[in-house]
C-alpha cells in the first residue's frame, strides 16, 4: 500500500516538476497507464525503476531504447500507450541486434516484455504500433 | 483420414517447418545505432547493479563500508561526482539492512546537494529516508533513494547545472562497481563476476562526458575521471557469455578504486 502511494505521489510530484512541463498531457496519461501495469509485478517482488521514457510512435515504426542490464537479474518492460492506438508490442534485442525470447503480455494499448538475461550488457527495448493510429507511449521497466 | 482431420495435420506440419525455420527477428545497424539512450533509463541503478551480485549468495556489505566522506568540497564538479558515489552507498547500506548506515548517509547527502544549492525538495527526502529506515522499510528505501536522486539531477537541470547530471551518474556507477568487484574478489563466483561485463554503458558514459561544455571537461578532476573511463572501458569489455577471472576482476578493482580515489581526494580540482 505505501509503495502504491509513493508511486501515486511520485506521478504527482513528476507532474508538478519542471522536467515534466516538457511533456504533453498525453505522454503523462501515457506513463499512468505504462505504471499501472508495471505496478502488477511490483507484487512478485519487482522493484520499479524511477526513470521512464515518452515519445509519440506512428505506424509499424519501431521506437527503439537501449538499457543496460545485468545477468541474474530478471526485468519486465512495461508500455502504455493511449487511445488512438489501439495495439502495441514489446520486443527485446540482444547488443547485435538479434531478438531474445521474453515472457509477453499484451492487453490492447498495454504491453509488458519479461527477459532474465544471461549476459550482461547492452539491450533493446522496442515498441510497436502494431494497430491503430500515431499516440504518446511511455515506457517503465522493473527488476529483481 | 477425414478431410478435417488431414486439414488439421497439414497446417500443424507447415506451421512446425515454419516455427523450426524462423529466425528471429534482427535490428539493422543503422537501427541500432539511432536507438535512444537517456541517463533516466539506460544507465542501471546501484540497486540493479547490487541485486544481481547477491543471486549467487549474500555478500557481506557492511564490510563494504567506507569511512565518512570530507562535506567541505568546494568544486561543484567533485561534489557532484561524490554525492553520486554517497547515493551507492546508501543503496548499500540498505542491503545490509542498516538503519542507523542508512540515516548517516541520508544527512550526507542532504549535505552535499545543499552544497550545490539543489536542496529544496530534498530535506523532505531526507525525512522519508530516515522514516523508512527507522520502519525497516527496505523496498520503499531502494525506491526512495533512486527517487532522490532523480530530484537532485532534475533540480540540477532546473539550475541551468545539465552538464552536472552525469556527475552524479558517474560517481554512483563507479563507488558500486568497486564495491561489487571488491564483494567478487572476496567470494569469486563466476555467475557474479558477469555482472561486470557493461563497455557500451561506459562508452555512452564517456559520450555524455564529452558532451559537456569544455570548461567542465577540462577541469582536472572531469579530465582525470575521463581518461580513466577509457581505461576501465577496455578492462570490462569481456566477450558475451564470459565471465571474468579473478585475475579480471582485481584489474576493475583496483582501476576504479584509483578513479574513486581521485574523486574524494584530489585537491586541485578548481
Amino acid at each position: 500500500m505505501r509503495c502504491r502511494s509513493l508511486i501515486l505521489l511520485s506521478i504527482f510530484l513528476f507532474a508538478a516538476s519542471p522536467r515534466a512541463r516538457a511533456e504533453t498531457d498525453s505522454e503523462v496519461e501515457a506513463r499512468k497507464t505504462a505504471l499501472d501495469l508495471a505496478g502488477a509485478f511490483t507484487n512478485d517482488g519487482f522493484k520499479m525503476r524511477d526513470g521512464h521514457w515518452c515519445g509519440t510512435i506512428k505506424p509499424h515504426e519501431l521506437a527503439l531504447v537501449a538499457v543496460n542490464l545485468y545477468a541474474g537479474n530478471q526485468y519486465w518492460f512495461s508500455v502504455g500507450a493511449i487511445d488512438p492506438a489501439k495495439k502495441i508490442a514489446v520486443n527485446l534485442y540482444d547488443e547485435a541486434g538479434k531478438q531474445v525470447v521474453t515472457e509477453n503480455y499484451n492487453s490492447g494499448e498495454k504491453a509488458a516484455a519479461g527477459f532474465s538475461p544471461t549476459n550482461s550488457g547492452q539491450y533493446f527495448v522496442s515498441i510497436d504500433l502494431v494497430d491503430g493510429r500515431e499516440s504518446s507511449f511511455c515506457l517503465v521497466y522493473s527488476y529483481k | 483420414m477425414n478431410p478435417f482431420a488431414r486439414l488439421v495435420a497439414i497446417g500443424l506440419v507447415i506451421g512446425c517447418c515454419a516455427v523450426i525455420g524462423a529466425e528471429p527477428a534482427r535490428l539493422r545497424a543503422d537501427q541500432l545505432a539511432r536507438a535512444i539512450k537517456n541517463d533516466s533509463i539506460s544507465i542501471p541503478t546501484p540497486g540493479e547493479l547490487f541485486a544481481a551480485l547477491e543471486k549467487p549468495g549474500k555478500p557481506n556489505w557492511s564490510g563494504q563500508y567506507r569511512a565518512p566522506m570530507s562535506m567541505t568540497y568546494r568544486n561543484r564538479a567533485q561534489i557532484a561526482l561524490n554525492l553520486g558515489g554517497l547515493i551507492a552507498d546508501g543503496f548499500i547500506a540498505v542491503e545490509a539492512k542498516d538503519s542507523q548506515q542508512v540515516k548517516n548517509i541520508g544527512s550526507d547527502i542532504i549535505k552535499l546537494a545543499k552544497a550545490l544549492g539543489v536542496s529544496e525538495n530534498l530535506l523532505r527526502r531526507g525525512n522519508s529516508l530516515n522514516e523508512f529506515a527507522e520502519n525497516d522499510e527496505w523496498d520503499v528505501l531502494q525506491e526512495e533513494l533512486e527517487a532522490t536522486q532523480n530530484e537532485v539531477k532534475t533540480s540540477m537541470q532546473t539550475h541551468s547545472d545539465q552538464d552536472l547530471v552525469i556527475l552524479v551518474s558517474v560517481g554512483g556507477w563507479v563507488r558500486g562497481t568497486q564495491v561489487v568487484s571488491a564483494a567478487i574478489m572476496q567470494n569469486y563466483d563466476e555467475r557474479s563476476a558477469k555482472v561486470l561485463r557493461q563497455p557500451a554503458l561506459i562508452s555512452f558514459i564517456h559520450s555524455k562526458i564529452n558532451d559537456i561544455s569544455p570548461e567542465l571537461r577540462s577541469e582536472p578532476l572531469v579530465k582525470d575521471v575521463n581518461e580513466q573511463l577509457m581505461d576501465i572501458e577496455k578492462l570490462v569489455s569481456f566477450p558475451p557469455g564470459k565471465s571474468p577471472s579473478v585475475d579480471e576482476v582485481r584489474k576493475v578493482n583496483a582501476a576504479v578504486g584509483k578513479v574513486m580515489e581521485a574523486i574524494q581526494n584530489k585537491t586541485d580540482a578548481k
